[in-house]
């Protein structure tokens, strides 16, 4: 499952957020993944991390879909955003 | 009423935001930017945030604590670049009692910091900077030099 197989089948095109630190491993503040139909979060993560730079990650990482964290089970749908949040550090 | 702000945060306008007949008391919490961390001299920092979440989780802050509490709350927080001794964080929290309104303003701050996705990258006196990470041994996200 990789961000360019199957581009025949029905797939998912989901936006990933990235901030900080992560945004800057990466080298963007936002990326686009295609993912099959029925894709869970943690599935989407592991394509992310088929990405140049995202090697550098940690092996945890807390995740948002719109707006919410989300567990790693969670299954995406169509218009899903994601976004990958490193430590926070407000307050 | 945004909770994130670029501009300097006003504690009297979140107090007069929770001052009402029926409030007996106010507890308000600054949180400054200090020149130190984990040993080293901070010139500046500069906070970024995801502000939609943000805005959303600092709405749910703000209902969560109303809800555990019988109390009004008024929250603020700032993005951008920040001076040595600005205020960062600003809560205010007006209850019937004192007793509620310092419990709620506590939980507030402490849930805000491990909920609201804000992010603070500290420069140094020495010309370094670093993203913060508080839950690393170092004080800083792993991977970037910073010399102490």
């Amino acid at each position: 499952m990789t961000a360019t197989t199957r581009r025949s089948a029905p797939q998912l095109q989901i936006p990933v957020l990235l901030f900080a630190r992560y945004a800057e491993l990466l080298g963007t503040p936002r990326l686009e993944l295609e993912l099959p139909i029925g894709c869970t979060v943690g599935a989407a993560l592991a394509v992310l991390r088929e990405q140049p730079g995202a090697e550098a990650l940690p092996a945890q990482l807390l995740v948002a879909r719109n707006l919410e964290r989300v567990d790693l089970e969670a299954r995406l749908v169509s218009g899903d955003e994601l976004a990958i949040l490193p430590p926070m550090a407000g307050g | 009423m945004p909770y994130l702000t670029q501009t300097v945060i006003s504690l009297d306008a979140l107090v007069a935001q929770v001052t009402h007949a029926q409030v007996g008391g106010i507890a308000t919490f600054l949180g400054v930017v200090r020149d130190h961390h984990e040993g080293r001299s901070v010139r500046r920092l500069e906070y970024s945030a995801y502000p939609a979440m943000a805005e959303a989780e600092c709405g749910r802050l703000v209902s969560e604590a109303e809800s555990r509490w019988p109390c009004r709350v008024a929250l603020a927080h700032r993005v951008g670049p920040l001076e040595i001794g600005e205020t960062a964080v600003a809560i205010a929290v007006g209850s019937a009692h004192r007793a509620e309104a310092f419990e709620a303003c506590r939980w507030i701050l402490e849930e805000l910091k491990h909920r609201v996705p804000i992010w603070k990258r500290e420069y140094y006196v020495d010309g370094s900077e670093a993203w913060v990470d508080p839950t690393a041994p170092s004080g800083i996200q792993s991977g970037q030099s910073a010399p102490r």
